[in-house]
């Protein structure tokens, strides 16, 4: 995704958003895959283990992604919260 | 040999000459005076070069090592690319302070007392305060004045521990310690405060996003990295910090996925970073602080690279928020690509500076056995991915079309960012290059077959979690609540209650304090003030005249008892 010539589009048709996509999940196969002729020496045994990358990467996301939104119902305000704030001072 | 002078002397005269010039010459001060400075920096030799006696304390303004040498150098590069960056679009009194604020920043990096460090400390909460307002709207200035306070609150507990250390051993020099008395807690928190360390991270990304394009580019760089070099000097291996920066690390993923400000998500994530390099610090052992160090260097150029970036929007769209922005790679390619290096770097991408420094900080958490510790850092490795990585590049250049057609950056700044990105790539591929600077001997290898394929596995599959995840992160017209809400909120309500209270008793007081001084009046009046009532009868105690006899009397008397005292 890294190179897009200047042509109008180009990037963003959904042709090649398509292929992107089947790109994408060829490369994140082929890192996996290729665990099985490269070894991977964990630290601690565990992350050694088939594909643990992956699955630890995905689930850290997925963990992080979820707590975020959570906290969010929490935390966020409107953005003039702190300026309205000031003009009632 | 000749007496050197300090190199952040070089960058306050600079930045006292950018004043006072225009046109060239006024340029080639911006551009030369750095590269003045990194010649200096290089011509420091180990140990104390120069030293003098004040108030009875050994004051050590120049003191060399490879450690120093390396913070500084970094220090001037930023200078030097900022410089660049800024020189055709920043006020000239911007740029001074940015260059003054450098100058404190390399005056700390030698610092070899105490004293040299804690005014050199102020020097930069000073400057950095004037490149926040700079921003030049209502909310930098209210910005910068919560920055301010916060910078000169951390510099009292700051000088509070220098005090105590000094009282306590003796000495003012810069040397290890750990938090183990009042005094020493003290200097670690004041210097926490300016690595934006847990509870009071708020005011970095208070304050950061709104200095101008060009500001932020100067602020992203000195004041937390000064922090992590003052960590590395006075507290390696407390153990402390090893919560700490894992606290921050996360605090920073979290609250910048949250965010919708292109600026504040980059502020969020210095935090991030920062929490990497102070967890490595609290592991102490010689690879952890050469991490450590390794890591400040590198993220200097790709946190200052994705400020540039994002700057270089900010300045040709007027608009920050990832609600406004999108599909600008059509016409902002350079800007595109320049952002996409620093975003890859960040996130510890293999080739680039990222993976060769951060992975020193996780080997160094393997090799102490700290299992959750290495864990949480590599689950932060994904979510720098998701947060910085790819979420700033996407929303940003990518995601929907804003309609937005801006010209691609000025060419200065654009020189200033390939210059970056290229210094991303070089370390990323040649690490022995500063391999060779740190302040330990280096015997990692940074490539290795097995390694380089675990975090493809880890940041790829970020990805593919992150376009998955999209849904979940529409970007909304929010801002996220921090601790500075007690002072922001709270502490203005409270202050308000009291000023309420303190207006109501004043009132209540008004009444009886009249009617008091009315009657006071009347008593001063009676026994102080005329000698007689209109009927000239005598009333006054103190009105009274005397003869002249009974005063020589009284004289008479008082001399003798004085005399009788005297001799006595």
């Amino acid at each position: 995704m890294n190179d897009r010539p200047k042509e109008e589009h180009w990037l963003v048709r959904s042709d090649t958003i398509r292929l992107l996509w089947k790109v994408f999940i060829a490369v994140l196969a082929l890192t996996v895959l290729a665990q099985s002729v490269i070894g991977v020496k964990g630290y601690f045994g565990v992350d050694g283990w088939f594909g643990f990358g992956a699955a630890f990467g995905f689930l850290s996301c997925l963990i992080m992604v979820v707590v975020a939104k959570g906290l969010g119902f929490v935390l966020k305000r409107d953005e003039n919260y702190y300026s309205g704030q000031n003009q009632d001072d | 040999m000749i007496e050197l002078i300090s190199p952040s002397y070089i960058l306050i005269a600079a930045a006292i000459l950018i004043g006072l010039t225009r046109g060239l010459l006024r340029t080639a001060i911006i551009l030369g005076a750095p590269l003045l400075t990194l010649v200096v920096i290089w011509l420091i030799p180990d140990g104390v070069v120069t030293t003098f006696s004040f108030l009875g304390y050994q004051i050590e303004p120049l003191e060399g090592s490879p450690l120093r040498r390396l913070f500084a150098t970094i220090f001037a590069l930023m200078a030097f690319a900022g410089g660049l960056y800024a020189f055709r679009q920043a006020r000239w009194y911007e740029l001074a302070a940015a260059y003054a604020y450098a100058a404190g920043a390399v005056g700390v990096s030698f610092a070899g007392d105490l004293i040299t460090f804690f005014l050199y400390w102020e020097f930069m909460a000073l400057f950095s305060t004037i490149v926040v307002w700079c921003g030049g709207t209502s909310g930098a200035r209210a910005a910068g004045i919560r920055y301010a306070v916060m910078h000169f609150l951390g510099g009292i507990i700051l000088k509070v521990g220098i005090l105590g250390v000094v009282i306590s051993t003796g000495s003012v020099d810069v040397r290890p310690m750990l938090a183990s008395d009042f005094s020493t807690w003290m200097i670690l928190i004041g210097i926490l405060i300016n690595a934006a360390a847990p509870p009071v991270s708020a005011w970095l990304t208070d304050a950061y996003p709104e200095a101008s394009p060009t500001g932020s580019v100067f602020l992203s760089a000195f004041t937390t990295k000064t922090a992590v070099l003052a960590l590395i000097m006075l507290f390696p291996g407390e153990p402390i910090l090893i919560y700490v920066g894992i606290y921050m690390v996360m605090y920073g993923i979290i609250y910048a996925l949250l965010e919708n400000d292109a600026r504040r998500i980059l502020a969020y994530s210095i935090v991030n970073q920062v929490g990497f390099m102070v967890c490595a610090i609290g592991i102490g052992t010689q690879m952890a602080l050469n991490g450590a160090a390794a890591h400040a260097f590198a993220h200097i150029i790709y946190k200052g690279l994705l400020f540039m970036s994002a700057g270089a929007v900010i300045y040709r769209t007027g608009k920050g928020k990832c609600t406004e922005l999108g599909g600008l790679f059509r016409t902002m390619p350079l800007t595109a690509v320049c952002g996409i290096i620093g975003a890859l770097a960040i996130s510890g991408f293999p080739l680039t500076s990222g993976f060769t420094t951060k992975t020193m900080i996780s080997q160094a958490a393997a090799d102490q056995n700290l299992v959750p510790i290495y864990f949480l850092l590599a689950a932060a490795s994904a979510g720098v991915f998701l947060h910085a990585g790819i979420k700033f590049p996407w929303f940003v250049f990518f995601q929907r079309d804003s309609g937005l057609r801006p010209k691609d950056a000025p060419w200065n700044m654009s020189a200033a960012m390939i210059l970056f990105s290229l210094l991303c790539l070089l370390i990323g591929i040649f690490p022995q290059l500063l391999y060779d600077f740190l302040p330990y001997p280096v015997e990692y290898k940074a490539y290795k077959a097995g390694k380089v394929l675990f975090y493809l596995q880890l940041l790829l599959f970020s990805g593919l979690a992150f376009f998955l995840l999209l849904p979940l992160m529409r970007r909304t017209l929010t801002i996220s609540l921090d601790t500075d809400w007690l002072w922001r909120i709270v502490l203005n309500k409270v202050a308000n209650v009291i000023y309420v209270a303190l207006a109501v008793i004043g009132k209540a007081m008004e009444v009886r304090v009249r009617t008091a001084l009315v009657a006071f009046g009347e008593f001063a009046g009676l026994h102080f003030g005329s000698k007689q009532k209109e009927d000239r009868e005598q009333q006054g105690i103190f009105a009274l005249t005397w003869s002249i006899g009974a005063t020589a009397l009284w004289v008479a008397i008082l001399l003798t008892g004085f005399m009788v005292a005297y001799f006595i």
